[in-house]
């Protein structure tokens, strides 16, 4: 951090992490399916952006390519394979259902985001560099909110973006954290994104034929024919 | 000390004359890209005028909070102007009369006896409207608050012309998290206080579902004149506290000469200007929210403005 130039990239990369938690939110808070995917692909840029940010601070080619791999597999190519593998669920049903109302939700998540805060409180001010302090709170509050966004939605695909918004999460403390991840590793993640959309599309497809609709939250109870 | 008064009084004229303008450029902006032609930006002082001109019906079911209304919400934004940064960066004369929180309260104070107004005309609609408003307010009130406390926390000061010099001196702080955190609380604020998209709609002409303008639908004459003029100046007085004192507190005068200072105005109504396309392009892309999604809109604010103080707090 010697120059004035790189003096700023912990400011960008907070701003990054300040509007990462912004997206995770609005993910909790968004009722239409395809809002939600739109949300998750900013938090997917967000998420790269942070990456190259560090990648510049930290000299890191590493992170660079995550960067890259995550603009990739999250940005393009997962909402195109989910509107593929679940086209018409995904436009025509305009509405999620979530178990709880949206204020409730929202205020929930913000008790969540402080706890990730609390929790991470200790850890991020041992000095381990001003990225970590703010990518470990943040990403920590980004995994809550997407498993609590898997926790209160109702809806197959939906769940699926709080699924892939908890990963996010993980990942953008793992940037700060391990900046130098085996390339091997990143891209046995990236795919797994692409997989779990994949299998969990099709699913959804399935379950959509069999029951008419992917309100999984009916499916609670076993039927005898 | 003359100059001080002086200039207090010249950035009260600026956005008690340019108010109308700034409406007009609005409503030009959105017919443009609604494909229509539109009406001249001057039509908000021809309407003004007209209206100043002619006579006024009252309703003798009303009191006198009817007819004190229109005067007491055109005075509001006049005081609170004169607490604010509009083209100075030093304080002037009364800047230390009140803080932020104070020139809320005085904005709410016009706010509640345009509502009381409203109840006091008889009309069906009015109250409905004005319960709809105080809806809206009490949600919004205490997102105000937190952003207020956000911004004065970090600045040390409550005091608009301190904080606006904290944010960008170093410019880094102008990328903090919280900064920016509570810039788009109070985005959100400004829609849902000026009763704008996906809030209320401004230029609905359907009773039943008006939220901020059915309030004066009663008045007529000097009191729709008046009413008028002051809906344009409050969202000038939110504008003008968003920009200059959160966001963009670029472009202001800096030293006490005359030159400078009138140098101000026009870069301020740039600024206003490109504030007034974003609001066009927001407008023109949402639908209005359903009243009691409108909770969920505030909440969203809320919560934008909390994790603001959270990460402003824990010092990100």
């Amino acid at each position: 951090m010697a120059g004035g130039a790189t003096s700023y990239l912990p400011h960008l990369n907070a701003m990054a992490g300040g509007l990462f938690l912004l997206a995770a939110f609005a993910i909790v808070a968004t009722r239409q399916m395809l809002a939600c995917l739109r949300w998750f692909v900013a938090q997917a840029f967000l998420l790269a952006a942070s990456a190259s940010v560090i990648a510049i601070g930290e000299g890191s080619g590493h992170l660079a390519a995550v960067a890259v791999i995550t603009v990739a597999t999250k940005a393009v190519a997962m909402p195109w394979l989910l509107r593929r593998s679940v086209r018409g669920e995904i436009y025509a049903r305009r509405e999620i259902s979530q178990v709880l109302n949206i204020p409730t939700s929202l205020l929930l998540a913000a008790a969540l985001t402080l706890l990730a805060g609390a929790l991470a409180y200790p850890v991020a001010t041992l000095g381990t560099g001003p990225f970590v302090a703010v990518n470990l709170p943040v990403g920590l509050a980004g995994l809550f909110l997407g498993a609590y966004t898997v926790a209160v939605r109702r809806e197959a695909v939906s769940q699926l973006l709080g699924l892939l918004a908890m990963e996010n999460g993980a990942f953008f403390v793992a940037v700060a954290i391990a900046s130098d991840l085996p390339f091997i590793a990143e891209l046995t993640v990236a795919f797994d994104v692409l997989v779990v959309t994949l299998v969990i599309g099709l699913l959804t497809r399935r379950i959509h034929e069999r029951v008419g609709g992917t309100s999984v939250g009916l499916l609670a109870a076993l039927r005898e024919r | 000390m003359e100059e001080r008064i002086l200039y207090n009084l010249l950035q009260v004229a600026v956005v008690v004359g340019f108010a109308p303008l700034a409406e007009g450029v609005l409503n030009r902006l959105k017919e443009i890209v609604q494909s229509k032609c539109g009406p001249s930006v001057f039509q908000p002082y021809r309407d003004i005028w007209k209206l100043l001109k002619k006579d006024q019906v009252i309703s003798d079911q009303s009191t006198w909070i009817f007819r004190a209304a229109p005067y007491v919400a055109f005075v509001a934004p006049v005081f609170v102007t004169l607490l604010i940064p509009v083209l100075t960066r030093y304080p002037l004369f009364f800047a230390f009369m009140g803080d932020m929180l104070g020139g809320g309260f005085v904005l709410a104070l016009g706010g509640f006896f345009v509502a009381l107004a409203a109840v006091d005309s008889g009309n069906p609609y009015g109250p409905m409207g004005a319960s709809r408003t105080r809806m809206v307010g009490f949600l919004a009130e205490p997102v105000f608050m937190i952003v207020f406390f956000t911004v004065s926390f970090v600045a040390g000061s409550t005091i608009p012309y301190i904080v606006q010099t904290v944010w960008v001196s170093p410019l880094s702080n102008f990328f903090a998290p919280s900064h920016v955190l509570a810039v788009l609380a109070f985005f959100m604020l400004i829609l849902a206080e000026d009763a704008r998209l996906p809030v209320d709609s401004p230029s609905g002409h359907f009773e039943l579902a008006m939220i901020g303008k059915s309030k004066s639908l009663e008045y007529s004459g000097r009191g729709a004149a008046l009413m008028k003029w002051a809906g344009a100046m409050k969202l000038l007085v939110l504008v003008t506290i968003f920009l200059n004192v959160l966001v963009t507190p670029w472009g202001l005068a800096g030293t006490m000469s005359v030159g400078d200072v009138l140098l101000a105005v026009p870069l301020v109504l740039v600024k206003v200007f490109l504030f007034l396309v974003v609001l066009v392009v927001i407008e023109s892309s949402l639908a209005k929210l359903r009243l009691f999604r409108i909770t969920e809109f505030l909440t969203a604010a809320f919560v934008t403005s909390v994790v603001a103080v959270a990460t402003s707090a824990s010092g990100l």
